[in-house]
Parts: structure tokens; C-alpha cells; sequence
């Protein structure tokens, strides 16, 4: 027996654009549909247009890392909150909240690990925590990952995804800003390679900081890449905007990426990369 | 000695008044009766109306920009254009100039009086070309031995197409890593609005100075409630709830130093507010004297990667 149901449809002045609310394992691109497992398979892109989907950080540990080499760091380090801020709900709230569901800590996992047996530090970025946002813990644990990275003389692999600092950290979080980048400096001065990664979407704060200065910097396809991204830059400016505007595509063309590399072609890629900065000079 | 006592009294009675945390890496630079008067902007009125005040003085249309500040405190100025690259970026300026008989590398974000003026220089929001001419001169302190003297003043790094293309946020990055590897002593002050990373890309300095009606936020009030409470009109509450007031960068121990300004505002009298920043700017600069480039290199990584308060 069919349910009796009435269809309403309210007209808002400023209505979203229609059918924007798809599944999350639903293909933006091309409306492919996957069951979490096929998705989890093709490393979380999409089998039939290849883009890329999010991928959770725990996840891609597990893809880069030599099965069992990933020793976690830094698992206790919290976000404090210094202001008592308070939006429409308290900021404690929301930190409490995401850690329920995403079960991290914060927005970014760091540790030891190998790749093709290079010995490496990781440092990769969850944008399901908050939108990726930088925080004091953010700031502090790749800020530790650099450290770690220099006493063992092992490279640094970085994946960022994130919407850019973490306003409810007020200006401690715009601090985090120069204090990763001093970190990196550190590390530039010993001559321990950075590697990065730039995840959909790396954005704002922390590319205007650490993730912009990896000795190489590779991207996904079709990540935005952006200080400012496309929605505030088309209210602000009322600018007209190029077809990739902030995509991988445009900063590879642009001259601010190495290259772009698919998903599955990653750690191939780093593992190359790697074996070829095992020759350096030491300090 | 009695001095002593006195100030690590004064000092007692900053740390107690503050709720921990947050005083965690606040310094409070200077002799006893400066720590008195630091103290004393400690204790002032931090209600929600005083930091809307704040933000409105920080943006106040007469307030002295970077250029009136060069004008009344260095002697021989000589501005430095281009980045050797591509443009030259009106909204920051960069200069070389004698701050009391010693040569300094000035760099500032510069706004602009009439229209005309604002528009040429993008309102203050540089585009990369004017991070990228701050690490030009930023080259030439290093090579030479002056110290940097930043000032800053901008709403933040301008957020369009052009900007964006010409790797807005990899200038931003570069900036700040070139301030954190000079060896000469950096000193910045924020004059007014201290908007976000286009703020901070020229505040990795060893002293970091701040006038007291002046905000360093992580994003405009404006900003802020249009994301938090999506609706830009809450911005009095989002300032309210992110605190980009002078005494609460000094209690967070984001600045080392509140600079007095003139009674009603820097704007009030623009001689007496340069006079007031070139003796904190001075003063500054002296308690730097005598250390080696590479502590101050050290001790300037070792403070930033010291800021943020997490369990």
C-alpha cells in the first residue's frame, strides 16, 4: 500500500540550487553511485570519471604506509579554548562533537611511519574535523612532526586539507600561521626533506603557510587550491571568474605546483621521490 | 634593589590578574614604570563596546597611515619600488630610512586618503607582487645589517582572480619564512587593522608591537558573522567573541607591547602618535642591541612555535 504523501514545495527568496544535496558516495561529476566498499577500494575515487572524493586520514595513512610501520605521535594533544568562544553554540561543543564523529583528536594525525621502506614522518590532514581548521593543536602536532622529523633525520610527508584557520581560536590561530613556518624552517636549515601533498581543498591559512613551502609540492586533481576561494572572491570583487578558477589545474598552470598526481599514482610517486633525496647532504 | 621588588611586584600582580592560561608566553617588556603603564592597559575597560570602539578607531578615515608615520620618524627616506618581477604593489610600501642615525629597512601596508589614492592602492590589500617586494628588501636588511621595521595596517591580502593566480597564498608563506630566517633584529608594529595573513606575512619579527586602538584578528569582524552566525550585521558580536582588542593580544602573548596613542585615538594628533611609536620603536630596537643574528634567529623561531594554548 502506497503511503499517502504530499509534496510541498516552499519558494525561498534565496533558494539554494536544487538537487545540490546528493549522497556523499554519489559522484559530483558524473552521478555515479558507490557503496562505501567500492568506494574504500578505488582509494575513494570515483571508478568511472576519476574524481576524487575526500579521503579520511587514517585511511590514507594506511595507503601510503608499509602495512604495520605507522607508530601514531602526539595522540593526546587537544585544542584548548582560550577565548571561551561562544557563536551560536560554544566552541567546546563543536570540539567534543567532532571528535564523536570523526574520531580524532583534531584535524590533522601525525607519526612515523615508512614508505617502500624509506623511513618517514607523517603528517596529514582530516578536513572532516572542522573543515580541516588550524587550531593551537593543529599548529602544535605538525609542528611536533617537523620536530620528529628533523631528530630522525627522516623526510617529512604532508597532506593538507583544509578551509584555513580556526576562527574560533581568534588570533592563537592566526599565530599558527608563522609558528608551522618557522617549524618548516627548522627543517629546511637541517636538510630534511618536506614533502607535500595538497588535498581538496588546501585553502587560506595553511596555504599561506607550511603547505606552501614543501621542497616539492604535488597536488590532487581538481583541488582547490586558493587563499581566497571562488565565493568570497566573486562577493568581494564581483570579478568574473575563470572556468578552474583555484584548482589544481590553474596553480599547476600558474607555476605554483610541481605537478598533479592521481590518487593511486601517490605513493609510487613519493617512494620515487624519496629514493631520490636519500642522497643528500647530511648537516 | 628596590626597582626590582617593585616591577617583579608589578609583574606578580600581571600574572595574578590574568586567568591562566591565558597569560601563558605574554611578555611584558621594559622598565618598572612602562610595566606600570602596560598594566594599566591590562586592567582597562575590555567591555564589548570597548572592543567595538576599537575596531572602529583601527579603521578610523583620519588615522595615520604608514607613510605619515615615515614622514615624522625617519630622516632620509627613500622608498624602494618593485618586485623585480612583475609590478609594483601600492598598497605595501618599502623603503630604506634613518630611525634616529641608524639606517632601517621600513615595509608597511599603505592605504589611501581620497579615492583615488584608495583605489591605487587596492585599499591596503596587497596582491603577491607586494609580499614578494617585502622579501626583496627584506634581502637587503640581511645582506647590510638593518633592522626590518614593519608596520601594519591592511583588512587583509587582496582576495581576487589576478592575486589568486599569481600565488597569493605561496607569497604570504614565503614572507613569513623569509622573516624567520633574517639575522638582523626585526621589529613590527600594527598601526590599525592587522587583517589576517596578509597581516602576519610581515609580523614574524622579534618584537611585535601594537598600538593600543588597533585589532590583529584572523579574519574581519564582518567575516567572521557572515560564516559563524551567517549574517555580517553580527559583526560587533563575532569581535566580541574573537577579541582582536590590543589587551587581548597581549594577554594571549601574541604582542610583546601596547603603544599608547594620543587621547581619543592616533588620529586625534598624528605628530604626537608618530612621536609615541618612534620611542616604543627605539626602545625596541635597543633592548634588541648585542645579540648575535643567531639568537635572535633562535629566540625568534623558539617564541612563535611557542604561541597557542592546547592540553
Amino acid at each position: 500500500m502506497a503511503e499517502a504523501r504530499i509534496d510541498v514545495q516552499v519558494e525561498h527568496r534565496h533558494a539554494p540550487p536544487p538537487a545540490d544535496r546528493k549522497h556523499p558516495n554519489t559522484c559530483p561529476k558524473c552521478g555515479s553511485h558507490f557503496r562505501d566498499d567500492e568506494l574504500d577500494a578505488a582509494l575513494w575515487v570515483c571508478t568511472n570519471c576519476g574524481h576524487h572524493f575526500p579521503m579520511r586520514a587514517r585511511k590514507r595513512i594506511d595507503w601510503y604506509a608499509d602495512p604495520g610501520s605507522f607508530v601514531e605521535e602526539a595522540v593526546d594533544v587537544r585544542s584548548d579554548d582560550p577565548l571561551g568562544f561562544f557563536d551560536l553554540r560554544p566552541y567546546v561543543e563543536r570540539l567534543a562533537e567532532a571528535e564523536l564523529n570523526t574520531g580524532l583528536g583534531d584535524a590533522i594525525v601525525i607519526g612515523q611511519a615508512s614508505i617502500d621502506d624509506h623511513a618517514v614522518e607523517l603528517a596529514v590532514m582530516d578536513f572532516t574535523f572542522m573543515g580541516g581548521s588550524m587550531g593551537s593543536a593543529v599548529g602544535e602536532k605538525f609542528s611536533r612532526a617537523c620536530d620528529a622529523a628533523l631528530e630522525r633525520s627522516t623526510p617529512l610527508v604532508t597532506v593538507t586539507s583544509s578551509g584555513g584557520a580556526r576562527m574560533q581560536e581568534g588570533i592563537l590561530s592566526l599565530m599558527q600561521l608563522p609558528k608551522t613556518v618557522c617549524a618548516v624552517e627548522d627543517l629546511h636549515d637541517a636538510h630534511v626533506p618536506m614533502l607535500t601533498v595538497m588535498a581538496h581543498p588546501t585553502t587560506a591559512g595553511v596555504l599561506a603557510s607550511f603547505a606552501s613551502l614543501g621542497d616539492v609540492t604535488i597536488a590532487e586533481p581538481g583541488a582547490l587550491i586558493a587563499f581566497t576561494g571562488p565565493r568570497v572572491v566573486q562577493q568581494t570583487t564581483r570579478e568574473k571568474l575563470p572556468e578552474d578558477f583555484g584548482l589544481a589545474e590553474q596553480n599547476l598552470r600558474f607555476g605554483h605546483l610541481d605537478a598533479i598526481v592521481p590518487r593511486p599514482e601517490q605513493r609510487e610517486y613519493l617512494a620515487k621521490l624519496l629514493r631520490l633525496f636519500r642522497s643528500r647532504r647530511g648537516d | 634593589m628596590a626597582t626590582d621588588d617593585h616591577e617583579l611586584n608589578i609583574r606578580q600582580r600581571l600574572s595574578g590578574l590574568s586567568r591562566l592560561p591565558l597569560l601563558r608566553g605574554a611578555r611584558v617588556a621594559g622598565e618598572a614604570d612602562r610595566l606600570e603603564q602596560q598594566l594599566e592597559r591590562l586592567m582597562a575597560d575590555t567591555s564589548d563596546e570597548a572592543i567595538w570602539e576599537s575596531v572602529e578607531l583601527a579603521r578610523h578615515p583620519d588615522r595615520p597611515y604608514t607613510l605619515d608615520y615615515v614622514q615624522r620618524m625617519l630622516d632620509d627616506w627613500t622608498e624602494l619600488h618593485g618586485d623585480r618581477g612583475r609590478n609594483d604593489d601600492g598598497a605595501l610600501v618599502t623603503g630604506l630610512g634613518a630611525l634616529e642615525g641608524r639606517t632601517v629597512v621600513l615595509i608597511g601596508h599603505q592605504k589611501g586618503r581620497d579615492v583615488k589614492e584608495r583605489l591605487e592602492r587596492q585599499f591596503g590589500m596587497p596582491y603577491p607582487e607586494g609580499y614578494v617586494k617585502a622579501v626583496r628588501v627584506m634581502e637587503i636588511a640581511e645582506r647590510f645589517g638593518f633592522p626590518v621595521l614593519s608596520l601594519i595596517d591592511t583588512p587583509g591580502a587582496y582576495p581576487g582572480v589576478v592575486a589568486e593566480q599569481h600565488g597569493q597564498g605561496g607569497a604570504i608563506a614565503r614572507s613569513q619564512a623569509a622573516m624567520a630566517r633574517l639575522t638582523v633584529p626585526t621589529v613590527a608594529c600594527i598601526i590599525g587593522e592587522g587583517g589576517s595573513g596578509g597581516a602576519v606575512a610581515i609580523g614574524v619579527s622579534d618584537k611585535v608591537l601594537m598600538q593600543e586602538n588597533a585589532i590583529y584578528s584572523v579574519i574581519t569582524p564582518e567575516g567572521c558573522a557572515a560564516i559563524l552566525w551567517r549574517d555580517a550585521g553580527e559583526a560587533k558580536k563575532a569581535a566580541a567573541a574573537f577579541k582582536p582588542d590590543a589587551r587581548h593580544c597581549l594577554e594571549l602573548g601574541v604582542i610583546d607591547e601596547i603603544v599608547a596613542e594620543p587621547r581619543g585615538g592616533a588620529h586625534k594628533d598624528h605628530d604626537e602618535a608618530a612621536r609615541l611609536l618612534k620611542e616604543s620603536l627605539v626602545e625596541a630596537l635597543d633592548e634588541l642591541d648585542g645579540a648575535s643574528g643567531e639568537d635572535l634567529r633562535r629566540r625568534r623561531r623558539a617564541k612563535f612555535r611557542g604561541m597557542g594554548v592546547f592540553a
